[in-house]
């Protein structure tokens, strides 16, 4: 085993731009290896619907390129996960894409690691046959049906995946939808750290310099690894890690602040130990990894729900919004009636979604709003249709913004129209809703069954 | 006094999809165990603040960190239909003026 292990992580996402200038001191201190996560749910679902990635495909290349270069020139491993935002094959190849271009455009040459993490439907079926399936709590346990309806599954990976890349001679590893933290685990793990450390240093490498304060996204952050703790610092001279800045990490996105699940175990932090050992650099140790009995990963997926269409629009007349809750209710019941007319009763209010979101009283929190009477002097109201088809959508639309501009109300003035419509055109169409249909665990024997690794010599 | 003038940070932000987690972060010993020691911050107000069932709200006091935490199950899936706050990032300000007896 190696005394330590000196790993770099560029960013909290590809694609958020960091300072290059880090990048140059994080590899002046001669890393074993560089990680990036280049993706999450935390955009929702339409990246895993539509195989699209939420940062510019610019700066995913910009950020590709630094890294590319800067690995190939030391001779270390560029380990990347959840690639182009979402993690299914689409997004998966927009990213090798972009690769393939650096790698032309600048005569590199490398062994590509590429691990395609979307799941096969039948697979999933017969697994679910088998009783291997699990809901995680939030949704009902899956039938065959929502296997059916989803548009892409993906498997969150481990480690193991990660490591057979590199074990078929990968110099850079591009994974769809994985652990952020196996991204960064799988080397120390191979090479024979202690799990529950490697673990927790992935956790915090895969956010950038988030752990670091003043908190920020975009920066580097480097992590010595040793076998009994490792050390966690930034490389931008402007940001400092400390004790609370580090511990405080753990809260971030994480329900439970000490257990955190991976494939094949959990990670308990409830003992880890925090330490600063100068200005700018802590030393973490007794982070525990408990393995799991079964080998479970997590599946995530996303169906269509219908098209949606939107407007966006405002009132400044205080005697609407005084009545505000009850003018909606009277537009949607004339576009209900009108739809319900012009549609012969073949499209009814139970076929199509109508949302009045109303900025300046509940758009924000909705449920949760306490507050129930707006004080301000106008309010922002975003029309939403989701329908079965965008001609659909566009057509309930448009008769929602025409009611919502010309209704009357009790003591209106206002007669020539009770909106101030944003944009000419008015109907935005917005394609494809999608939904997530799938926080379900599936037990697998064997870590390598869900995936298809492959090398490619660039 | 208000939780606004005592914290270093209160927050939300998704953890997954399907729930949102609430951290309140304070910048010295002093004061998280001066606020530890009322008991104002627990399970039950999250549960009164949301409207959430006592025994879907899990909550943590950690002394490392200098916080508390609360994690709940969203009401409304993130992207989901009706969906107002993807990120989960600002269903914080019930939080902000909760009085501390301190």
């Amino acid at each position: 085993m190696k005394k330590e292990l000196r790993i770099i992580s560029a960013a909290g996402n590809l694609g958020y731009g960091f300072p290059e200038a880090s990048l140059a001191a994080a590899m002046e201190r001669n890393p074993h290896f560089i990680g990036c996560d280049a993706g999450s749910t935390d955009a929702g679902p339409h990246y895993l619907g539509s195989g699209t990635a939420w940062v510019s495909r610019a700066s995913c290349k910009r950020d590709s390129e630094l890294l590319l270069k800067a690995a190939r020139k030391a001779g270390i491993p560029l380990m990347l996960g959840s690639a182009g935002g979402a993690g299914g094959r689409k997004n998966l190849n927009f990213l090798v894409d972009i690769f393939k271009e650096i790698a032309g455009e600048n005569s590199l040459h490398f062994k590509l690691g590429v691990i395609d993490t979307e799941q096969d439907k039948d697979y999933l079926k017969a697994k679910l046959k088998q009783g291997k399936i699990t809901s995680m709590g939030h949704l009902p346990e899956l039938t065959e049906k929502d296997i059916e309806e989803s548009e892409h599954i993906v498997g969150l990976v481990g480690a193991e995946p990660f490591i057979q890349a590199l074990n078929l001679g990968a110099d850079v590893v591009i994974c769809g939808r994985a652990s952020d933290t196996a991204i960064f685990a799988a080397i120390p793990i191979k090479e024979g750290f202690d799990p529950g450390l490697a673990w927790h240093a992935g956790k915090i490498l895969e956010c950038g310099a988030a752990s670091a304060e003043p908190v920020v996204a975009g920066d580097c952050i480097l992590v010595t690894l040793r076998d009994d703790h490792f050390l966690v610092e930034p490389l931008n001279p402007a940001l400092r890690h400390t004790v609370l800045s580090t511990s405080a990490h753990s809260l971030y996105e994480n329900a439970d602040p000490y257990c955190l699940y991976e494939a094949g175990g959990m990670m308990d932090l409830s003992a880890s130990r925090y330490a600063q050992v100068d200005e700018r650099r802590v030393r973490v140790s007794n982070s525990k990894f408990i393995p799991a009995e079964k080998y479970q990963v997590k599946l995530e997926s996303v169906a269509k729900a219908g098209y949606r269409t939107i407007s966006i629009m405002g009132t400044r007349d205080p005697l609407l919004i005084d009545q505000i809750d009850h003018y909606i209710e009277i537009v949607r019941n004339t576009v209900h009636n009108r739809v319900n007319d012009a549609y012969k009763g073949e499209m009814t209010a139970a076929d199509y979604i109508l949302n009045f979101r109303v900025y300046g009283l509940n758009a924000v929190m909705a449920s949760w709003e306490p507050v129930t009477k707006t004080k301000s002097h106008e309010l922002g109201i975003v029309l939403e249709v989701i329908a079965p088809n965008q001609e659909l959508a566009n057509a309930i639309l448009a008769l929602a913004r025409t009611y919502s501009l010309h209704n009357h109300f009790p003591g209106r003035l206002c007669t020539a129209g009770n909106m101030a419509i944003a944009f000419s055109p008015s109907d935005i169409p917005m394609g494809p809703v999608y939904r997530f249909n799938m926080e379900h665990l599936i037990e697998i024997d064997d870590p390598l069954e869900m995936v298809k690794v492959k090398i490619i010599e660039l | 006094m208000e939780l606004k003038n005592l914290a270093k940070v209160i927050r939300s932000k998704n953890a997954g999809p399907f729930c949102v987690t609430f951290d309140i972060m304070f910048a010295d010993k002093p004061t998280y165990e001066k606020v530890k020691s009322t008991g104002v911050l627990s399970a039950e107000l999250i549960s009164g603040l949301y409207k959430i069932p006592l025994k879907e709200v899990r909550f943590f006091a950690c002394d490392s960190a200098l916080s508390f935490k609360a994690s709940i199950k969203r009401n409304i899936f993130s992207g989901d239909i009706g969906d107002s706050d993807i990120y989960g990032a600002q269903q914080h300000a019930p939080l902000l003026d909760i009085e501390i007896p301190v």
